[in-house]
Formats: C-alpha cells, structure tokens, sequence
C-alpha cells in the first residue's frame, strides 16, 4: 500500500509495493510525465511487469495527469497491451495472412487443446500463455511461433507437443 | 471565402467551415448522429465515426461525411441523391442491428435520437443479423448506463472528459467490443463521477439515463398515513412547459403550481424558499470571512466557494480533497429545504418526522445522489426522500391525465413557498452571487440598494469575473459554470493566486437551466438562452427581490432559528465535506 502525494494535492492509494511504484515513476519520470507519451510509458512499463494490471494504471495516471479511465482505453485498445500475467514462457502464434493460410490456425488450435486455455489466457500453473500476433517478417518460414524470444518455423500441428516437451523438462 | 454548390444552391462561406454547417447556411438540414454542439459554450463533439451525415462531393470517390470534411472551392455536393440515401440507410440499420429493439419499454423513447432517424428514413426491416453487444446495466444513485444501446457517438466521453474534465468515461476496448465505460469497467459510482448528468443530456439514444423515483412518490402519495410535501427549484418553471409543447423559456410556475396540487400533495413549497435561506447562511459567512480577512486574520480563507451545487461539491471532493475548508458549509437549497421541512415545519402541522415526506423536483440528477448521502438524514430517515427530475415530472403529469395546458394558476401555499426574486435566479449562472450580493451589500454597508440587478455578474461565458463596488470596498467575483472552467478556477485557489474574494460555481453549462435532469435540448444553445431570461424576467415580476425581505426568512428566523450563523442554523443549515480518495480496489480475477 503506497500513498502518492501529487503535485496537484490529490492523494491516491494504491495497493502495490513502494518499489514497484519508484520503478513506475522512473518510466514516467523519463519521458517528463509527458501525457503524450503516454504509449510509450505503457511499454516500457509492460516490459517490466509483464503486464499492465488496474494498480499499475493508476501509477501511470497519476503521473502523466489523465484520468485512469484514458488509460485503461488506451490499454485495452491496443491488442500489445495485457492487464493478464502472461506466463513464463509466453506463446505467440503469428496468424498474418502467410502464417494462416499454411496452417497456423490448425496449429493455434493444437496449442489451445494442449494446455486447455483459449487465447489470451495463462494456465494456471503460470507457465504459459498463449497470445495471436500479425507477422513477425519470416513468412519464408509459415507457420511461425514464438516461445518467449524464440522462433519455431514450419511449425505442423504434430510438431505442437515436442516445442512444448522442450519447456516442461 | 469559399464558394460552393450544395443541393443547386451557390453560397460563400469561410474557410475551414464543414460542409454541414455550409449546408446550414444554405437552408440545407443534413441528418446527424454522433454529432453534438452548443455552439454559444464552443462545445463540440464530431468524431466522424457514425456516417450518418455523409453526402456526395462531385469528382470524389467517396462520400464525404459532412460534420468533418471541410468546404473547397468549386465544391458541388448533392445531400440527399440516391446515393447518400441508399448509404445512410444502410449505416442506420447497421447500427440497429447490434441495437436493442426494446423501444416500447426503453426511458428514452420519444427523446431518442436514433429511434427518430428510424422514424424519418422508414426503416422497417434490419436485414443484418448476428451478434449483439450485451453488457451488464449499472445503476448509480443518479445515473443508469445500459451500454446495451450505446452506439458510441461518443458524446458523453467527450462531455465528461473535455467540458467538465471529470475523465470517468473513457472508450475502452476494441472493433466490436468497443463501449464507453469508467477505468476497469467498474461501476459509476466507484468512479470520479460527479452525476452532473451532463452525460445523460446528451446521450442521443437510451445508453445513459436517470434513476426514477416517481413510483417512490406514487407508492407515498397513496399512504394516508404519510404528509407528503414537495418543493421546485428554481429552474424548473422556466423548462417543464417544453415537455407540453410550449415555447422554450415559457414560464409555467403558476400551472406547475396547479398541476403538483392535483396530483396529491399536501403542501406545494418552493426551493426558491430554502434558496433565500442559503443567502442568509452563506451570505452571512461571506461577510464573516471577509470582515476577518480586512482585520488581518491569517485563517480566515478566501475566496469562498459557493456550496448550492451537488454536482460541483462531489468534484471538488473527489479532485481538491485539500481545500475542503474553502467552500462555503452551507447546505444547498435543496436540503435547507428538507432540514427546516423535517423540523420547523412538521412541528407545526403536528405530523411526525417519519410520517412527513419530503419531495424535491429538480433540474438535476446530482440532486438524487444528494438527497441520499448519510449525513443529511436523521437515525436513517432523510431530510429529503426522494428527488425527481423536470422529465420525471413532466411524465408524472402525463400518466395523472392532468390538462397542463389549461391548468388555472396556482399560488405557492406557506411558509415554506414564499420567496424573493434572489431565490429564483439561483438557477441561472451567475444568479446565486447575484442573490448573496443583494443581500451581503444591504448587510454590509447598511444602505440600502438602489438597483438590484447585477449585470456585470450575468451572461453566458463560461468563466466571468467582476469587481461590486460594497460603498467603498471592491468586491471581486469569480463566476464559472461547466466543471472544467471550475477546475480553472480551482487551480488558481489552489496555487494561491487566485484575486477573488468569492466565487460562484455550477457545474452545468448555463447553471441549473442547462442541468442534467432537464428537457432534451439536443443540442439546441437557444433554449438555454430562453430559459436563462424566462427567469430574470420571473425576478423582475417579483415585489420582493431580495432574501433578507421575505417576510417568511425573517418570521423562521424569529421564530426558530436566531440570528444566520446561530448554533441551530448551523446543525440544521451546514454541513461538512469528505474526501473522496480515487482509490484502486480492482480484484484482477474478478
């Protein structure tokens, strides 16, 4: 719990740790609280947390003077932008135009059957999520997926359970 | 200027004028959707996103929409071929077939501006089927968001965020699961919102509407055991005939009057009554706070802010929690009305506190959350029960078969109806300064005046200040009406430079005439300026014009409370100020 004292006088309470808040505030602090930039602070913030939950929106709010409800417009509009945890080893299966029509929804579908989530979600254990993006630029190598940082390509739906295994050793 | 074809008709205009508004200039009335104006307060809403006022640019590809394409030179447009209808046509029933069809049951029917677009383009079928938006409904104390039938125009989002700065409504997520909603999706009332109702005024279809309470009212008109009492405010007389037909700014006090009597109640008050008294408290505190300022009194604190406005006092306790201490602890009109109702007056008619029903009628939405906050209410009864809005009780009248129009003119009964021409202009900006001068002036210099009306204070500007020469002392005024120029003046209080003695605040543009619980104006800045002079020309017709006059003030005063500012007024007439932290308690997994 972390009472904030803005420059306007309003105090807001948020529940999230005192570091947690200075890291958010070193965000904003670094593109001078600049309401415009407002993208920009929502990235870099997600890269650090992984996500972006309700707490963190009120942070970034605060600091930036726009109302929390713009924010969290702006978060969900963005399909980048997630209030979810994302799990440890973050799924993406690209289903740009290359990607799907070689299959990739065949293999979307594999994945989905395999941890039992739908997209967006996280299993519960924590270890993965599941995520759609547009075209990572490798279309040479439809269908393609990404394991955190990592791309598999020419991925069939019967390759699924061996990307998987690499994970759960 | 520009010149340009529209409809066969050659006409000039300015450059950087829209097509739709070039097109109003030629006497052309193109269809408008999620469009909005109140041209006189500069507001303005055009996303361009409903299509709805598209028309056809001769060498253009496309259909232009017209509330944002700009005038060219040589333009030639067609509003109205084959084309353009066949392609609005098409946009309505898109946007009717992710709509309810609930138009018989729906609180807006009639007023809808969907449901009229509908009715001019005979729209009979919606060939599109598929998906429907479905979203739970929220019910505020004043407010109902039924997102079901929100066809995004954006309009309260831009009310909301750009004229009153209050940022609870925001457009969230995306494509077809668009919808406007406060932050998380959590409900009105655990947002920054302030039930200014200017959301609800605009709304072109039934998104957003009021809590009713009229079956409250019926349910206690029909109790013999209850004494059921009811007071106007100010603004209403100058707006409930538009809901008959009657020209904007026709004043109907006599026959609104008639109407509240044949519809049950047992005594017929007027807030104008409690808004004298309001002068009284606040305008004796002015005086105080200013005498203690002029002797040197470090805590004394100036300005002082008007207090009447419900929707002004939950924004500034949701925005300035630190200057709490700088409003006026008077309490509005409304509940003065409902302490000295619940007090003075059923001691005299010999009827007990929980036996006596307070209603108020009122321009406002506000209001219903005020009437409702714990500290005007006594061991769980409130001063005021339940607070109705100009529709409500224009509807009321409706369902009671009552001839509105031909009603005779009826009297306020006493005590609690009398009132002076102060009280009235309480509903127009500017109006409550005015009132608290005509009286503070007389107090404080002991003259008396010689012209009562203050022109200096009056107008339509969204931010006004004044200097009123009190025989010697210049008197500086602030006025701001729409909760963003509020936030102005706030500002300047908050960063110590603000150069007024007192200032006047409404939250709704125009004050209590443009309030969110009045007849659709729909856009329509005229009818504000109508009503506004319907009431000056209402004080005018008064003998009394001034609070401290109004023989019933004086005989309250005598009889029950003292001096203003005595102990009894103030547990009866003032009232304190709570922050309203904008905390986050959002369950992630909820």
């Amino acid at each position: 719990m972390e009472h904030l004292n803005g420059s306007d006088g309003v105090e807001v309470v948020v529940n999230l740790p005192k570091e947690k808040v200075e890291q958010i505030n070193a965000i904003c602090n670094s593109f001078d609280n600049d309401p415009q930039e407002l993208i920009n602070v929502l990235h870099e913030t997600q890269h650090l947390f992984g996500y972006l939950p309700a707490e963190v929106q009120d942070v970034i709010a605060h600091n930036l003077h726009v109302p929390v409800a713009h924010v969290y417009g702006v978060v969900t509009f963005y399909s980048y932008f997630t209030m979810i945890p994302r799990g440890e080893h973050p799924i993406s299966v690209c289903t740009g135009t290359a990607c799907y029509v070689r299959g990739a929804e065949k293999v979307l579908e594999e994945f989905k059957k395999e941890l039992h989530i739908k997209v967006g979600e996280t299993t519960p254990d924590g270890r993965f999520s599941i995520n759609c993006l547009r075209c990572v630029g490798a279309c040479g190598l439809a269908p393609v997926v990404l394991v955190g940082e990592k791309v598999y390509g020419r991925v069939s739906p019967d390759g699924v359970k061996a990307i998987l295994a690499e994970y759960n050793k | 200027m520009i010149r340009l074809t529209i409809d066969k008709k050659t006409i000039e205009v300015e450059p950087g004028t829209t097509i739709l508004k070039a097109a109003r200039k030629a006497g052309v009335e193109i269809p408008t959707l999620c469009h909005f104006e109140l041209c006189d307060m500069g507001i303005e809403n055009k996303p361009g996103g409903c299509r709805i006022c598209v028309v056809e640019v001769e060498g253009r590809r496309n259909l232009a929409p017209s509330c944002i394409t700009e005038v060219q030179e040589g333009m030639v447009i067609n509003t109205h071929n084959i084309r353009v209808l066949n392609a609005r046509t098409t946009v309505l029933k898109l946007i009717i077939s992710d709509h309810p069809f609930d138009c018989l049951v729906c609180a807006k029917s009639g007023d809808c501006e969907l449901q009229e677009l509908a009715r001019q383009f005979g729209i009979r079928t919606v060939p599109y089927g598929g998906e429907q938006s479905h979203y739970r409904k929220d019910t505020s104390p004043s407010i109902i968001r039924d997102v079901d039938k929100c066809i995004m125009c954006r309009r309260c989002e831009m009310m909301c965020n750009e004229v009153q700065t209050v940022g609870a409504l925001s457009a969230v997520n995306r494509g077809f699961m668009s919808v406007v909603a406060p932050a998380f999706e959590m409900n009105l009332e655990d947002s920054p919102c302030t039930y200014c109702g200017q959301c609800v005024s605009v709304c072109p279809t039934g998104a957003l509407t009021e809590v009713d309470h009229t079956n409250e009212i019926i349910r206690a008109l029909s109790d013999p055991k209850k004494t059921v009492v009811v007071q106007t405010a100010p603004a209403v007389r100058a707006a409930l005939g538009e809901e008959f037909g009657l020209e904007p700014g026709t004043l109907v006090t006599g026959r609104m009057v008639s109407a509240l009597r044949e519809l049950g109640f047992d005594h017929v008050f007027d807030t104008d009554f409690s808004a004298d008294l309001t002068i009284m408290e606040e305008g004796t505190e002015l005086l105080q706070r200013l005498r203690g300022h002029l002797a040197g009194d470090p805590n004394v604190r100036l300005p002082i802010l008007t207090s009447c406005c419900p929707g002004w006092v939950n924004f500034f306790e949701h925005n300035f929690p630190d200057l709490l201490d700088v409003p006026s602890t008077a309490k509005s009109p409304q509940q003065m009305f409902g302490a000295i109702a619940k007090s003075w007056f059923a001691d005299r008619i010999g009827v007990e506190r929980k036996d006596l029903v307070v209603v108020s009628i009122m321009p406002c939405l506000a209001k219903k959350y005020e009437c409702q906050r714990d500290e005007f209410s006594v061991d769980g009864n409130p001063d005021v029960d339940f607070s109705i809005s100009t529709r409500e009780l224009a509807a009321f009248i409706k369902q009671a078969n009552i001839d509105f129009l031909n009603l005779p003119e009826g009297d306020f009964d006493d005590p609690l109806g009398e009132s002076s021409g102060a009280g009235v202009i309480f509903g127009n900006t500017g109006g409550v300064i005015e009132a608290a001068c005509r009286t503070a002036y007389e107090l404080h210099t002991g003259k008396r005046l010689e012209k009562v009306e203050f022109e200096a204070l009056r107008g339509m500007e969204g931010i006004r200040s004044a200097t009123v020469d009190f025989d010697g002392l210049p008197l500086r005024i602030g006025i701001a009406h729409g909760l963003g120029n509020a936030r102005k003046l706030l500002d300047e209080v908050r960063e110590g430079r603000s150069q007024y003695h007192a200032i006047e605040i409404m939250a709704c543009p125009g004050g209590c005439i443009g309030g969110g619980g009045q007849p659709f104006h729909h856009g329509n800045s005229e009818i504000l300026a109508r009503r506004a002079a319907a009431i000056y020309s209402e004080d005018e017709r008064k003998t009394i014009r001034k609070s401290h006059e109004n023989p019933s003030i004086i005989r309250l005063y005598r009889e029950f409370l003292g001096e203003p500012g005595s102990h009894k007024a103030h547990s009866l007439l003032h009232t304190e100020y709570f922050p309203k932290n904008n905390e986050v308690t959002i369950n992630m997994q909820s």
